[in-house]
């Protein structure tokens, strides 16, 4: 009986430390979006849309960071997807029983969560360095570095989701590998690939340490791609760790604007790969 | 032979639906059906049937088309390789790149680099002592909250959770692995470090003051950033990943493993405990290498948070830094050859420590999912 | 019902299997197997799980070759060619050559697409001889009036035994030469199965056809020929009247009346 009840009073005790890890891990979510919400809102205004980077202690908005994080991120990604879907092609396609398959997977896994500071470092002494100044070019492709991982990840498994039946009777019609591929096969993987490019945008669009040193920043509107260029995340950095009250405001309204947007595309790539894995 | 008696359908019908008029047909003579031949005027399609000639005429058309996709079919396949390939290059060009440009700082320090204390730009004499020290320490600390309130969230989710929960707090767990982390480190240098320096650590620098080790780790006036701080923000940071990966592979143990052990009337925690975790070791192990590899590597969080003082000091609650941060703080400020490389031979430094700790998290984690799929 | 004289054609060979030989990795699959495929006539294989039918059906049209470690040996001479050759054109030889799968496989695709698709490949028609294709291929497979209100519909909307005419449909349109049925029906109803069965049955008319199956009442139903393997050998092969009503083999009788399999 006593023997029963210690190993109840040890069940209980072990159930209730997970419920405290688990109400202790929400509970940081919920303090963080709080903290985010509540002092993002405060500086929310037109002007954030409207105006550029303000001069030390003056007011101003965050236009040009937005447009830069915009820029560079679809840059990042129309460069970084395609080649990251390629990849994950091979790996799920044509090569599914080869060692370079495996030898890819273990270096993109790699890839994928090694740190972002360290691409930064390697688009500096790549673009950077030749170049001789900083560029919204060299920003773009240190995400499109970042993209890659991804995409490759999320195309090779859904890829390898799609059964092999559906691949054995398009080939049995006498369609070409390559046909089988993109009409079959990417049609039937769709949803998937969708959520991998969503989660790419969703990494990169808060992506700071590697534009850093690639892109840099620029207080003013700038559209050339050969010129150093604003984007969201280091204009938060710079603003955030300035003694100006009104910069500090404007950084938590971008961290506000940037976890949004991480946070809808996210929710979005999950709702669409649950609807695939529900059908 | 062709149709034995009982068949299910008399044959017009299916040749109705069909709406097909066989030419030749031999069993139509021996089958015949009064329907069949208003249908057979209908039948416009009696052309589909091949004659040998359009068989023929079919395949060298047939050549052609294929002769011409055959050249994009390997054009496709040459493209998707060279991608592929183009992936184990660029993990080749980062690490050749960063030995590249450290060559100047491993030329003026050798190894002495990683036992060096100073981080000196006026004299040029820089060591990684400190980052380094700063990167494990603050890691390390991260790992302490993050593995078991990471693995207490996993068996919450995997065994405790009323089902109706399970899945929304899965993915806001998920989504707190999204927040990108200068979110984090704003937070941190805003919101957790204010609170930190006013309540938390002179409570425990008071407790500590006569306790022998203790006092020495929590020594020093409440700077509210330092080391303490970013460690616990990098705890935050990763415990989403170790939550969710053991949460995987929690889930890869077979139902039928856990309803044995319940079928002999161990508790939860019993199953947990002498089944779920031994099965799933190292699958563990890999995913909280997999959350290392992130705290070591981790950037802005830290940078916000860690103060950026160049030096080693035995207590948690001061400022110090870390590989990442320097790099982060200083490496567009650095003048000169040996600064710059410098700064990079710590990102050299620094890939090579994640690089392993990744690569037997990834080793562990595969030796899990081949038993998974076996 | 009158009954005419049937003249019984000459019969020709489309495919002649000659001491074939497969290989998984190491594993032998098929030991020396010998037979012919009869022009417009219907082959039923039948034999145990396991016995090489549907591995011997992959050969024909060489979808082993999408898989490593795979390999055949011997030849299999279609219409004077030796398919094996490796400087065979598969995918031509597949378009001549189609296969019908044991699960219903419709591509992700409107049902007009899933027909259209292979068709538009090999062939430039005009938007109305590809809409009369489609219609073509959809009467030959008896599901016309089932879909003709949804032909751009998704394709996987219909139901099992729809979409495995679908993909008889998809195959016939491509207008091949030969189609290879790898265990149709196994996943259908009754009904279905019996719809699947007179089209096997009607395409038999115009394409030499071969077919798997673990229903032996099935493989008397529908087919001409019927061989029976075991253990990778074909034992048994000859009129599917004769090898069911009078096998020559022990084990082909112990089998098809249920002793074991």
């Amino acid at each position: 009986m006593s023997l029963y009840g210690s190993r109840r009073r040890a069940n209980i005790l072990a159930a209730a430390l997970c419920w405290a890890a688990a109400i202790f891990g929400l509970s940081w979510l919920v303090m963080i979006l709080g903290a985010l919400v509540y002092e993002g809102a405060k500086g929310l205004s037109p002007d954030v849309f409207t105006q550029m980077t303000p001069p030390p202690g003056g007011a101003g908005g965050l236009l040009n960071a937005m447009a830069g994080s915009l820029i560079m991120s679809v840059i990042g990604v129309a460069v970084g997807a395609p080649l990251g879907m390629l990849a994950g092609t091979y790996m799920a396609e044509y090569g599914r029983y080869s060692r370079l398959t495996v030898a890819i997977r273990f270096i993109n896994d790699i890839l994928l969560s090694a740190p972002s500071i360290v691409i930064g470092l390697f688009v500096y002494e790549l673009m950077v360095a030749r170049m001789g100044h900083f560029s919204a070019i060299s920003g773009s492709v240190a995400l499109a570095i970042l993209v890659i991982p991804v995409v490759l990840r999320t195309t090779e498994d859904m890829l390898l989701l799609v059964p092999g039946s559906l691949r054995e009777a398009a080939t049995a019609l006498g369609l070409p590998r390559s046909y089988v591929i993109q009409r079959v096969a990417y049609r039937a993987a769709k949803s998937g690939l969708v959520t991998g490019v969503l989660l790419a945008v969703a990494r990169v669009s808060g992506e700071t340490a590697p534009l850093l040193f690639t892109s840099l920043n620029n207080q003013f509107w700038s559209l050339d791609l050969n010129a150093p260029m604003a984007s969201l995340p280091v204009v938060i950095f710079q603003f955030a760790l300035s003694p100006y009250k009104d910069w500090q405001q404007l950084a938590w309204t971008g961290a506000l604007l940037v976890t949004v947007t991480v946070l809808v595309l996210s929710i979005a790539a999950r709702t669409l790969s649950r609807q695939r894995t529900s059908k | 032979m062709r149709r034995p008696p009982g068949f299910p359908f008399p044959l017009g019908e299916w040749r109705r639906a069909a709406g097909l008029r066989m030419e030749m047909a031999l069993t139509e003579q021996t089958f015949e059906d009064p329907g069949v031949d208003n249908l057979a005027k209908e039948a416009h399609v009696s052309d589909i049937a091949l004659s040998g000639e359009r068989a023929k005429s079919a395949e060298i058309d047939r050549r052609q088309v294929l002769g011409k996709l055959g050249l994009f079919d390997r054009l496709f396949h040459k493209l998707t390789l060279s991608a592929a390939v183009l992936v184990l290059l660029l993990l080749g060009g980062v690490i050749v790149s960063l030995i590249q440009g450290s060559l100047p700082a491993i030329r003026a320090f050798g190894f002495g680099f990683l036992a060096s204390q100073s981080w000196n730009p006026v004299t040029d004499n820089f060591g990684a002592m400190a980052p380094i020290y700063g990167t494990v320490t603050t890691s390390l600390i991260a790992m302490l909250v993050a593995v078991p309130v990471g693995l207490g969230v996993a068996v919450f989710l995997t065994e405790l959770c009323p089902p109706p929960l399970r899945r929304p707090i899965g993915m806001a767990i998920e989504l707190l692995a999204g927040i990108p982390s200068i979110i984090y480190g704003i937070w941190g240098l805003f919101v957790l470090a204010p609170f930190l320096q006013q309540y938390v650590q002179p409570a425990l620098i008071s407790t500590f003051a006569d306790t022998p080790v203790l006092s020495t780790l929590f020594a020093g006036p409440p700077y509210g950033i330092g080391v303490l701080t970013a460690g616990l923000i990098l705890g935050v940071m990763v415990l989403p990943f170790v939550a969710s990966i053991s949460r995987d592979v929690f889930e890869t143990v077979p139902p039928v493993l856990k309803e044995a052990a319940s079928g002999i009337g161990c508790t939860t925690w019993e199953v947990v405990r002498h089944v779920v975790i031994p099965y799933t070791r190292v699958g563990v192990i890999g995913g909280v290498m997999l959350g290392l590899g992130r705290a070591l590597g981790e950037t802005m969080a830290v940078t916000f948070v860690i103060g950026n003082a160049h030096k080693i000091s035995g207590s948690l609650i001061a400022p110090g830094t870390t590989i990442s941060a320097t790099i982060a703080n200083e490496f567009t400020e650095a003048v000169g050859d040996v600064y710059t490389s410098s700064l990079i031979e710590l990102g050299l430094i620094l890939f090579v420590i994640t690089f392993v700790v990744l690569a037997c998290a990834r080793l562990l984690l595969m030796r899990i999912e081949q038993k998974a799929g076996a | 019902m009158t009954v005419m004289p049937v003249v019984k054609p000459e019969l020709s060979t489309k495919v002649s299997v000659r001491n074939l030989d497969f290989f998984y990795g190491d594993q032998r699959a098929l030991k020396n197997v010998t037979i012919g495929l009869h022009t417009n006539k219907v082959t039923a294989f039948i034999g145990p799980s396991g016995c090489g039918k549907s591995t011997l059906l992959r050969v024909l049209n060489r979808m082993y070759d999408l898989y490593p470690k795979q390999r055949a040996e011997g030849e299999v001479i279609l219409d004077g060619e030796n398919i094996l050759d490796p400087r065979v054109d598969v995918n031509l030889l597949r378009s001549r050559v189609g296969m019908v799968f044991q699960k219903p496989t419709p591509f992700p695709m409107s049902i007009y697409e899933n027909i259209a698709f292979g068709v538009r490949l090999y062939e430039k028609l005009s938007k109305a001889a590809l809409d009369e294709r489609v219609e073509e291929a959809l009467r030959g497979a008896a599901l016309w009036e089932e879909v003709k209100d949804k032909l751009h519909k998704s394709g996987l909307g219909l139901s099992g035994g729809q979409q495995q005419r679908l993909c008889i449909a998809r195959s016939v349109a491509v207008q091949p030469e030969v189609i290879l049925f790898d265990e149709p029906c196994s996943a259908l109803d009754p009904i279905s199965t019996a719809k699947v069965e007179e089209l096997i049955d009607e395409l038999s008319q115009r394409y030499t056809i071969a077919i798997v199956t673990h229903n032996m009442q099935q493989a008397v139903r529908v087919s001409d020929f019927t061989a029976f393997m075991y253990l990778g050998e074909i034992t048994e092969f000859g009129e599917t009247d004769a090898v069911f009503t009078a096998p020559r083999e022990k084990r082909t009788q112990d089998y098809i009346t249920g002793r074991f399999g």
